[in-house]
């Protein structure tokens, strides 16, 4: 046992620590702060100390504990919610109350609740690292698949359906001549990647209800992604969304020193909302990860890691999941503040000079694999970061450094914040370097995805630089097909663009429906342009009685939608502009 | 606050001083971050903060105005216990200094207990949404940016700009719709000048509001440090009576700039590398430390709302201390130049100003069914208004077609009818509903995109002329 020979905010050094090990968790002071050890040099031990460290004194014990800091991973993971090192949050609260006193140990998971678990190989079976021996119901929209740990094999000896709980023998293996039980739990280092046999380019996209999104800047599973953008343009609003609706098998919040009262407004409304493929509460494929801005700022570095640790953990079973990182901004600073107590050298402003590699060690445990074992499977993990650029200023380092990362780019526009113009995912600015290769998904839908998704990306173009001369001339001076143009991208960017995140219809738009709206946008376009050719003022179209009509559609529920646009369409084959 | 007289042991070892720090010879049981006297040799005390520990060698900051000589004559006197307030039912009314002294001639507080002015971070999985109006009767706040009960909403105002009035308005009038109860308030003014913290109390003297008031008050002439202990005093109590006393209480900082300048200087003063201007790197952290008090928890009575005041430097909302605020607070209400110039009272600029928490208290059952509708038809309606004023400058509005015009005079009532009212005036929320109403009966009926078809026809006036005015000072 060690004792504290030195405090300075959240690090600490003890003294007589001979024997440890780098990255070892340790108990720190009286009230057993828990901590990790980061360095060791002679019988000292530089800690992080994930809780606050005001009031420890030198001389207070420190306690290793034998073991690396590893993240829990069986039934009980999903619709939990946890702190930044994987404490169970609900745990605590039943255990000590609405507030986080130090010094608390929790489990990650429940070691007393029984599941039942139906094995899927028999005894005699030889079975592998990464092999499915059986399942576990673990809520209505989750099965948990068990998988052979990394590293073990063997000859089945026992297997048996049953109850059990995470730490019972639910099989036992037997490889040259020794014997191995295996539980419903095992355990992996947050920070090492989890290994799989092969990764492939992301060419599925990931439906998320969002329309721009999904029809302009595609998100492919297993494909990585960043949102950055000014305070209030709706960074969490977008992520809050993707996690809700994504057609994904299992999605993973982590709010990375953000509000608590943001937080609980997703832990609430998950508990309400349903899951539109199957109608199950939107909980049941959902695990929280809550590290506010008013919790311990060194928790914020692990909390990323851990919850990519559960993704790739899911990833394995062979489902699809969604990870969204909020901020990875607050993260960062976490990292320049522990550097500037470890007396590092800072890179620019004042960020570690590995910054960039820690970043990209995060989000390249993104991606599309087949996994490691039988049967054959495979599986994705997306993974989506916001980004808080100080004064919205993007040339900032976090974002260029996740910039030179990610594929997909979703730039938030502060102009259209201000508007209450959302998403602010601005139109001209943003990328996806996935949209060459999902638009095979697209073309099962329909295949003239490719044509209209480029002729709304161009018309929106158009009407930038029109823009220009508009504020000096005015609108009335362009001429006719100019002033079509103006009214074609104000309907793309108020009639399709714009969707609200709180209207029960518009939360949520699937694929088809999403590519009728953008379809019967574009052909209003093309007839108002024969029109105008042949005479018709762009002033009389824009006050027929079609326009509102187009303005409404985003509203109509699901069940209604396909006999009101079944009628628009004949009407404005008929005689559009009346 | 009598905690801090109770120093129970001393050392003379003082090592060496540079700059504020004293390198003190280590003495067992000190504390990291706690706060020591320290008696200089001319026999003057300032307070200190332990800012590192060592088993050999501690470092203080030594706060106030101090050369070296001073300091290695100098002894350390710490009481081996973090900074705590006492609290006790009888706070209410009282007004206290940063160190949490009583400074209205009445008697110390008899604690019921002490607590520690850090607080202490709620379980998010332990806190409800907040949810429930708050009616301030300014209708750029009620109709478009909601309060609500639970959240905390900065005033981002520049110099000269009448946020103290604002404040006080929004104190005197604040109140739950429909409900009678009052609203417990606690003030904590830093770094603010007599006039300014007197403005404040005397406000609240003459509303009779002083009774359930606590107000912790450093003027710009006390301690630095007490720039920085002040807010979590106030916050201490705020805590106190909504979690203890179930109470809902109102929270109002002012002036955060003065509180992020202190942070900064003793920064510098340790010689930190210093991040943005000059701000540390820490100061996102340390500002979330005392907005993120704010909340709800579930299964309490109470609540604590806090509207901390800043002024923007060079009224720049990129600034660091308006940024990291807005990057931590649930929105914010800015205030502009531009409409003070144009004498509109209160000059909200309102495409700035943003309530996060807005869609959960609004609606039916909350403010109006139609609410959520005439907030975005009315943001749809200022924005066209707005740009077309802007390209009007440059071409005219003759150059503009006739529904343009429209739209320029619509914003234009929006801005004198809408947003600016008196100072005494309270309107209800469906007055200010009624206001929007009355602008949109001058659009064209199919340009109300945004309000459901429904309430266009219980809620929009026949004709222009049917407008109601609420107006009365
Ligand atoms: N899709 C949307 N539909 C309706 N409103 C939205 C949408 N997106 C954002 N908003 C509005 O914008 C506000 C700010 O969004 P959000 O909290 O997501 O911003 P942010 O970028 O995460 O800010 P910060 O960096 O400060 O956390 C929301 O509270 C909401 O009022
Ligand atoms: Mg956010």
């Amino acid at each position: 046992m060690g004792k504290i020979w030195k405090i300075s905010g959240p690090v600490v050094i003890a003294e007589d620590m001979r024997g440890s090990q780098v990255y070892e968790v340790v108990d720190v002071g009286d009230e057993r702060l828990s901590g990790e050890i980061i360095g060791l040099e002679r019988d000292k031990a530089v800690i992080q100390v994930y809780e606050d460290t005001v009031g420890l004194r030198v001389g207070e014990p420190v306690t290793g504990t034998g073991e690396i800091l590893m993240v829990e991973l069986g039934p009980g993971l999903v619709g939990n919610i946890y702190d930044g090192v994987q404490r169970s949050l609900v745990t605590m609260m039943d255990d000590i109350g609405d507030f986080l006193v130090r010094g608390v140990r929790t489990d990650a998971l429940d070691r007393k609740k029984k599941w039942h678990f139906t094995p899927s190989v028999k005894t005699g079976d030889m079975v592998q690292e990464g092999d499915i021996i059986g399942n576990v119901p673990e809520t209505g929209l989750i099965e948990h698949r068990i998988m052979v740990p990394i590293g073990t094999q063997g000859t089945i000896l026992e297997i048996s359906e049953g109850e059990f709980t995470i730490e019972e023998t639910v099989a036992l293996l037997e490889h040259e001549g020794a014997k191995k039980p295996l539980t419903l739990m095992q355990k992996w280092p947050a920070r090492k990647p989890r290994l799989y046999k092969q990764r492939f380019v992301p060419e599925d996209l990931l439906v998320t209800g969002t329309r721009i999104i999904d029809y302009l800047f595609p998100l492919a599973l297993g494909g990585k992604a960043a949102i950055p953008g000014g305070f209030g343009t709706g960074k969490t609003v977008c992520l809050q969304q993707m996690a809700r609706w994504s057609q994904t098998q299992l999605n993973i919040y982590v709010g990375c020193g953000e509000r608590g009262n943001e937080m609980a407004d997703v832990l609430h409304s998950f508990k309400k909302l349903k899951d539109p493929a199957t109608g199950r509460l939107l909980q049941e494929k959902e695990i929280f990860i809550a590290n506010t801005s008013n919790m311990p700022v060194v928790a914020r570095e692990i909390s990323i890691f851990i919850g990519i640790t559960m993704a790739e953990y899911f990833r394995d079973m062979g489902y699809d999941v969604l990870l969204v990182a909020d901020s990875t901004s607050r993260w960062a600073e976490a990292m320049r503040e522990i550097g500037a107590r470890l007396e590092e050298t800072p890179g620019e402003e004042g960020f570690p000079t590995y910054l960039g590699s820690r970043l990209s060690a995060f989000y390249e445990r993104s991606g599309r694999v087949t996994c490691i074992g039988k049967p054959e499977r495979m599986g994705s993990a997306t993974v989506i970061g916001s980004v808080s650029p100080p004064g919205a200023d993007f040339s900032e380092p976090v974002t260029q450094a996740t910039l030179r990362i990610v594929d997909v780019l979703y730039s938030l526009d502060v102009a259209l914040a201000n508007k209450r113009h959302f998403p602010t995912i601005n139109w001209l600015q943003s990328y996806s370097l996935y949209a060459d290769s999902v638009d095979k998904w697209w073309n099962r839908i329909s295949p003239d995805y490719n044509e209209i998704r480029d002729k709304a990306l161009i018309t929106l173009q158009h009407e930038a630089e029109l823009e220009e001369i508009v504020r000096l001339v005015g609108p009335e001076a362009l001429p006719e097909d100019d002033k079509l143009v103006l009214l074609a991208a104000r309907m793309i960017r108020e009639d399709f663009l714009m969707q609200s995140a709180y209207h029960p219809v518009d939360t949520y738009t699937e694929p088809k429906r999403t590519h009728l709206m953008l379809s019967t946008i574009m052909k209003l376009y093309g007839l108002a342009k024969e029109a105008t050719e042949s005479g018709m003022l762009v002033n009389e179209i824009s006050s027929s009685k079609i326009l509102p009509r187009i303005s409404r559609m985003k509203d109509i529920p699901n069940e209604e939608f396909d006999d009101y646009m079944k009628q628009l369409w004949s009407d404005m084959d008929k005689n559009p502009f009346v | 606050m009598d905690s801090l007289q109770l120093f129970t042991r001393q050392t003379k070892a003082i090592s060496t001083a540079r700059r504020s720090l004293l390198v003190i010879e280590s003495i067992p049981g000190i504390r990291y971050n706690e706060i020591v006297d320290v008696q200089l040799g001319t026999g003057e005390t300032r307070i200190g903060q332990v800012i590192e520990v060592g088993k050999e060698t501690t470092v203080v900051q030594v706060f106030g105005g101090v050369s070296e000589v001073d300091l290695l004559n100098s002894r350390v006197r710490y009481k081996g216990e973090t900074l705590k307030l006492p609290v006790s039912g009888d706070i209410m009314g009282r007004l206290f200094d940063g160190s949490g002294n009583p400074i209205d001639g009445g008697p110390p507080i008899v604690a019921d207990t002490y607590l520690d002015i850090n607080g202490v971070p709620a379980n998010p999985a332990s806190r409800m949404p907040p949810a429930e109006f708050i009616e301030t009767g300014i209708s750029a706040i009620d109709g478009l940016n909601v309060l609500v009960r639970g959240q905390k909403l900065p005033i981002f105002s520049g110099s000269g700009l009448p946020h103290n009035k604002i404040a006080a308005q929004i104190l005197r009038q604040a109140s739950l719709k429909g409900k009678s109860e009052e609203f417990a308030i606690v003030f904590g003014a830093i770094g603010v000048s007599y006039d300014d913290a007197g403005y404040c109390i005397s406000n609240l003297e003459e509303t009779g509001a002083l009774s359930r008031t606590v107000a912790f008050i450093n003027t710009a002439s006390s301690p630095v440090i007490e720039r920085l202990s002040t807010p979590r005093l106030a916050l201490t109590a705020a805590e106190y009576l909504a979690w203890e006393h179930d109470m809902h209480v109102l929270v109002i900082l002012t002036d955060i700039t003065n509180y992020c300048d202190a942070l900064r200087e003793l920064a510098a003063m340790r010689g930190e590398i210093p991040s943005r201007r000059g701000y540390p790197g820490y100061m996102y952290t340390d500002l979330a430390s005392l907005y993120e008090r704010a909340g709800r928890i579930s299964g309490k009575e109470g609540s604590v709302t806090i509207i901390p005041i800043l002024t923007m430097p060079d009224d720049d909302i990129t600034h660091p201390i308006a940024d990291l605020t807005g990057y931590i607070t649930e929105g914010q209400i800015v205030l502009s130049r531009a409409l003070e110039r144009k004498r509109i009272y209160p000059p909200i600029d309102v495409f700035l100003s943003l309530s996060r928490m807005m869609k959960e208290g609004i609606g039916e059952g909350n403010t109006r069914e139609d609410h959520n509708n005439v907030f975005m038809q009315s943001y749809a309606v200022y924005a066209e208004g707005n740009y077309l004023r802007e390209i009007s400058t440059v071409i005219g509005s003759e150059a503009l077609s006739d529904r343009d015009r429209v739209y320029l005079s619509a914003s234009d009532r929006f801005e004198e009818e809408f947003i600016s009212q008196a100072e005494n005036n309270r309107r209800t929320v469906e007055e200010t509903l009624e206001l929007a109403w009355n602008i949109f009966s001058m659009l064209p009926r199919e340009d109300l995109k945004l309000i459901q078809e429904e309430y266009i026809k219980k809620y929009l006036p026949e004709a222009p002329e049917n407008r109601v005015t609420t107006e009365t000072g």
